[in-house]
């Protein structure tokens, strides 16, 4: 009798390991959860997002103050940034996986309280898969319903809008500017991949590093055919000094893209391909005219 | 008496010396750009190459020396008005000021998508009207809460809580909107990537007559520099000469970081750069500050996009190293002399 209870402890101890669950996070860090989480807070947006488009919303009990899609996660409990997350709400929350970014912080104050922490940052269109596919297995989703499906999703989609590009717009030389500094998105940039996608060309090269901060002379030799502005507090651009004789800017192909629309844009995650139409979006909107 | 000639021959030396070098530099400056160090002569024939050298590069290089000269002359009313040596023309609290300035407009302008009401006049204002508007009103409420400009100590010490309190604002603002902190980064380290010709006309209608009324009362600096009732008691009208020499400092700080930013350590250095080589008058001092905080600026700036092209480096890191570098070496070298205990 004690030797059958040893053998079915021992079954039952070996059945428990097959079920946790493993990945590697992008710090290198193996992270180990015994069950699938239920009450998952997220300190990054598009790691929300992720976690939404796994179909898994409702089991996130927290998010950070920048996650605001889709609309259901603005309802939930906010806990601070991913920079300044307040470790004490999170806590509170009682959360059995927390989700941030590499650059996040608080992740060995919240591993010494014994909460699992996976970080995850992706930075390029690969990434975002790789990202899609270790949520899925934290999460205990399924791939084929899951992340392979979403990730199906995002490839129609960007072949989708590749299509929508006419074969006169291809090629054209675009200059994608994150940011007033001037900071640029080069070639090497998760956004430089999209235009690269879409047929289009980057004025940046990658060699300059994912978003350098350029001279505006450059971009001025450069006379790229259409200019994408990733923040419209900026469509004062053509007051700066040289640039009004841009070609870009004398035949009005300058799209400055809304707060909401920046986020899908910049934001590395699930809503790429959403990102790649809205660039779509501009370049038919503008690119038609004379 | 031969002291004193000697050191006024060393201050017309300056003079000389920092002119040539502002020439040198201009040119300089117009051939560096996007690609590197090019020619003048090489861009003859190309039609672009000359716009860009006559509306960017040009007016960039002339602007940083006006931002400079601007930054230059308030540190040396600073360092004089306040007798001391770590004054700069941020002291005021306008340094903070012009950041909340910019933060709150790129806020506003962001919701301004959403409504589009506050967006027109915000947009007419610009970044650059917001930076000035924030800087002059962070004077505005130092002053106030010295109750004027009378007791020094009181409008050091208003000028630092000013300048922690809109600083913590500014943070406070960054944190909520996080898509403001690149920009707002960018702000605070310093450019002069968009100073158009508009930009000099302003600077340089700001500079001139900053700098009359400034050497006509630097006498009431060197009163100062013995003593505040010393100074009293020479006859000179020190509350009337103090507030038009604050007016000054504030003014010029303003223009200067609208343009370009809050480019660090400038102000600071160019008067200490000047004493470390000649000793002399408030009103030398002034004129020879502002030269030096030019040339500074200038050679920074041209270094900033010439290093990494076209790539370029916040301008404000290139005046640290290199002011702070000049004046480390200066020290090491005189206190082996022993002049600079």
């Amino acid at each position: 009798m004690r030797h059958l209870c040893a053998v079915l402890g021992g079954l039952l101890l070996w059945a428990s390991q097959a079920q946790a669950i493993q990945i590697t996070d992008d710090r290198g860090v193996q992270v180990t959860l015994a069950r699938p989480p239920q009450r998952i807070v997220s300190l990054f947006p598009s790691l929300t997002e992720t976690v939404c488009q796994l179909g898994q919303c409702q089991r996130l009990v927290g998010v950070d103050r920048y996650s605001n899609f889709p609309a259901r996660v603005r309802s939930l409990p906010q806990v601070g940034g991913g920079l300044d997350p307040s470790i004490e709400a999170i806590v509170a929350l009682r959360p059995d996986l927390v989700l941030m970014a590499t650059s996040s912080r608080g992740a060995a104050q919240l591993q010494a309280l014994g909460i699992p922490v996976a970080a995850l940052q992706p930075r390029s269109h690969a990434d975002v898969r790789h990202m899609l596919e270790r949520v899925g297995r934290l999460l205990d989703v399924p791939p084929e319903t899951g992340a392979r499906r979403v990730w199906r999703d995002i490839e129609a989609g960007l072949a989708a809008a590749s299509q929508a590009v006419p074969p006169e717009l291809k090629g054209l030389r675009i200059y994608f500017e994150v940011n007033s500094g001037p900071y640029g998105a080069s070639e090497a940039s998760f956004i430089g991949e999209t235009l690269r996608r879409l047929g289009l060309r980057n004025v940046v090269p990658g060699a300059l590093g994912p978003y350098p901060k350029l001279n505006p002379e450059f971009v001025v030799r450069a006379d790229p055919d259409f200019i994408m502005l990733g923040d419209s507090r900026y469509a004062d651009m053509v007051r700066r000094p040289g640039w009004g004789g841009l070609r870009a800017i004398r035949a009005q192909r300058v799209c400055a893209f809304a707060p909401q629309q920046s986020d899908v844009l910049v934001r590395a995650g699930p809503r790429l391909a959403e990102g790649a139409q809205l660039m779509v979006q501009c370049l038919l909107a503008k690119g038609r005219q004379p | 008496m031969t002291e004193t000639t000697r050191q006024q021959r060393r201050a017309l030396a300056l003079g000389v010396v920092l002119s040539l070098l502002t020439t040198v530099l201009l040119l300089l400056g117009a051939s560096v750009g996007s690609t590197g160090l090019e020619s003048l002569r090489q861009l003859g024939s190309d039609a672009l190459a000359w716009q860009i050298v006559w509306e960017i590069r040009l007016p960039r290089t002339l602007g940083a020396w006006l931002a400079g000269a601007l930054l230059g002359l308030a540190g040396a009313i600073a360092q004089g008005l306040f007798r001391n040596p770590l004054a700069d023309p941020y002291l005021l609290g306008s340094a903070s000021g012009a950041a909340l300035g910019v933060a709150l407009a790129l806020v506003l302008l962001g919701a301004g998508a959403a409504a589009p009401a506050v967006a027109p006049w915000l947009l007419q204002l610009g970044l650059t009207g917001a930076a000035f508007v924030g800087a002059v009103a962070a004077v505005l409420l130092t002053l106030t809460l010295a109750r004027g400009v009378q007791h020094t100590l009181r409008l050091l010490l208003a000028g630092v809580v000013v300048g922690v309190v809109l600083g913590a604002l500014g943070s406070l603002t960054m944190q909520l909107a996080p898509e403001v902190m690149q920009t707002l980064q960018a702000f605070i380290l310093g450019s002069t990537g968009f100073v158009g010709w508009s930009a000099c006309a302003l600077m340089a209608a700001v500079l001139l007559p900053c700098l009359v009324v400034a050497w006509a009362y630097s006498h009431v600096l060197d009163g100062l520099s013995l003593g505040e009732a010393t100074a009293a008691s020479l006859g000179l009208p020190v509350a009337a000469m103090r507030a038009a020499l604050v007016v000054v400092l504030a003014l010029a700080t303003a223009t200067a970081v609208a343009q370009t930013g809050l480019i660090g350590f400038v102000g600071l250095a160019a008067p200490h750069l000047v004493r470390a080589v000649s000793k002399t008058t408030h009103g030398r001092l002034i004129l020879l500050s502002s030269l030096m905080g030019g040339v500074l600026l200038m050679a920074a700036d041209t270094l900033a996009r010439g290093l990494l092209a076209p790539q370029e480096l916040p301008v404000g890191v290139l005046t640290a190293v290199l002011g702070g570098g000049y004046l480390l070496w200066l020290m090491h070298r005189q206190g082996q002399r022993g002049r600079w205990s």
